[in-house]
């Protein structure tokens, strides 16, 4: 089968970031960026698919500044075949960029599409959901299992109650949770050898998609701190903390 | 300015998400809850109870999300919010309606400053984005814990609606994780264990402190790794977001995924041999030391002074 990767640049997750303080958003200029971490587990689910001889073709794509060149290269010293990067300076929204995505997957037909549940940046976990719903495909979000059983998948799910295991047809998207895999370092060769891979970059006009915002970002402010608290010293100091506490608690 | 509340059904009961989204939302306008499921008359029931609700629907039928999406897009057409809580069944569904209505979602809010304002968490709660929604439907997603449980004693009607739903989908297992403790996500107390635990056994020291508490059990993503506690446990940017009255934090240092899921905790208790370990710095109280010495000492304590819930 054919496998479409969609994947984001965001800022590193272990970047300790810095609320900019004219309320205008976070600093990103000098900090480190990298993939997504969920989309490294997307790629990784697409190359062992593949490794397991399911995957014919995986195609890459990122939405994004020319930097994001950057993880698609990663993705495809992972083992992807080809990337797409669709360039933007922009922030798009996640609705412009499901119907992006609805786009790419119209020209590539893909039989699977797979996501990342959510970026750390944003923390909006739509996209994956929003593209099946542009494409009127099958989705099973926050998979943590992908077995390919006949002419479909069984997909399990990390859902609030535990888990759960869903049987879905082909074509279908499926977003990765963190337990899904270990994503894989590409070695130096392997990185040598994904810069001679087939990269394309279009922009986001050619794509005739309407990405206006819908929604207007009016401040994005620090949360509130929380004051450092006092140490004790003894079990029984703790224990008679504890036992206050519950007995002032207002009963819901 | 009326709103389509869609309620979370669990095991055909109402998740106690429901009542803090309808308490969230009651000032928007009049309030209807959609109660979907197989065996929704108990939920349905539930819902007619809380205080807020202007009047339940019920409709029977296959819950997967390709299904059920287009249904409440067809019933959205009367509403100007349709909303649900941002638990695992709301994220799953709720991206998908607002793209078949056309509309950007907001979701996750944990403030409503205005029928068009809202609050919501970014980069794991490390910044907070204060949007505004101007489109003519709101899509929206609630986190629960930001909000008290709407009153009960209400007697709103029930009303059955006859939706059809066809899902190429099909549920194959559960794998539920056999629990006797409160819903982590809107628990008044939580008990929450981190990778320094070193085994399952081990974990449930902590299993039994929440039990002498009546306190829901979190952990780590690290411990949920290792296995050490189920998936549904795990608190943090990924896992359940949790707003306790007290958070009791055993050995756990405190990695920012972690702390996301923890910063609307009203009171933080650390027990860890780091002084200077992150969780330890913005705890309420912290006793420093070695939990497995601790944490027996303070569940008989606790036993002692005849703690009970």
């Amino acid at each position: 089968m054919k496998i479409l990767v969609a994947i984001k640049r965001v800022v590193d997750h272990n970047v300790r970031i810095r609320v900019r303080p004219d309320g205008s958003g976070v600093e990103t200029t000098g900090v480190r960026m990298s993939m997504n971490p969920f989309c490294k587990h997307a790629v990784e689910a697409a190359v062992q698919l593949s490794e397991a001889g399911h995957g014919d073709e995986i195609v890459v794509v990122s939405i994004g500044p020319k930097a994001a060149n950057d993880v698609i290269l990663t993705a495809l010293a992972m083992g992807a075949h080809r990337g797409l990067l669709i360039e933007t300076d922009a922030a798009l929204e996640t609705l412009a960029i499901a119907k992006l995505l609805a786009k790419v997957v119209d020209e590539e037909t893909p039989d699977l599409v797979l996501l990342g549940k959510q970026a750390v940046d944003d923390d909006s976990n739509h996209v994956g959901q929003m593209l099946a719903a542009l494409t009127n495909r099958p989705q099973a979000t926050f998979a943590s299992e992908i077995k390919v059983v006949g002419q479909g998948l069984e997909v399990t799910r990390e859902i609030d109650s535990g888990r759960e295991t869903l049987a879905l047809p082909l074509p279908a998207i499926v977003t990765a949770d963190l337990r899904l895999n270990t994503p894989r370092n590409a070695a130096l060769p392997q990185v040598m050898k994904a810069r001679s891979k087939p990269l394309a970059v279009r922009p986001v006009a050619e794509f005739g998609v309407d990405v206006a915002p819908r929604l207007v970002i009016e401040t994005i402010s620090p949360p509130p701190e929380r004051v450092a608290g006092k140490t004790v010293a003894s079990v029984t100091e703790l224990a008679g903390i504890i036992a206050t506490d519950l007995s002032t608690m207002e009963a819901l | 300015m009326s709103v389509l509340l869609i309620a979370d059904v669990d095991q055909g009961a109402l998740a106690p998400a429901t009542a803090r989204v309808l308490s969230a939302v009651a000032g928007l306008g009049p309030v209807d809850v959609l109660v979907l499921g197989d065996d929704a008359d108990a939920a349905a029931a539930e819902a007619a109870n809380l205080v807020g609700t202007a009047r339940v629907l019920v409709a029977k039928g296959p819950v997967a999300v390709d299904a059920d999406s287009d249904a409440i897009v067809a019933l959205s057409s009367g509403y100007h919010f349709v909303v649900q809580s941002a638990g695992s069944v709301g994220r799953d569904r709720m991206p998908r309606v607002a793209a078949r209505l056309d509309v950007m979602p907001v979701t996750d809010i944990i403030q409503i400053l205005a029928p068009n304002r809202f609050v919501r968490p970014i980069y794991a709660g490390n910044a907070l984005e204060t949007v505004r929604d101007d489109q003519p439907i709101h899509v929206l997603t609630i986190r629960a814990s930001a909000f008290r449980a709407a009153a009960t004693g209400n007697a709103a009607p029930v009303e059955r609606l006859d939706l059809s739903m066809q899902s190429a989908v099909r549920l194959i297992a559960t794998h539920r994780t056999p629990s006797d403790t409160p819903d982590l996500a809107t628990a008044q107390v939580v008990v929450g264990g981190g990778v320094a635990l070193g085994s399952a056994e081990n974990f449930q020291l902590v299993e039994k402190l929440a039990k002498k508490l009546g306190a829901a059990i979190g952990a780590t993503r690290a411990a949920v790794d290792a296995g050490f506690a189920p998936n549904d446990w795990q608190v943090g940017q990924t896992g359940k977001i949790i707003a306790p009255d007290l958070y009791i934090a055993i050995g756990i240092s405190g990695a920012l995924q972690h702390l996301a899921g923890i910063q609307g905790a009203k009171k933080i208790i650390a027990i860890n041999t780091d002084p200077e370990a992150p969780l330890v710095k913005l705890a309420d109280v912290a006793l420093i030391g070695d939990l497995f010495d601790i944490v027996p000492k303070l569940t008989a304590e606790l036993e002692r002074l005849g703690v009970k819930r």
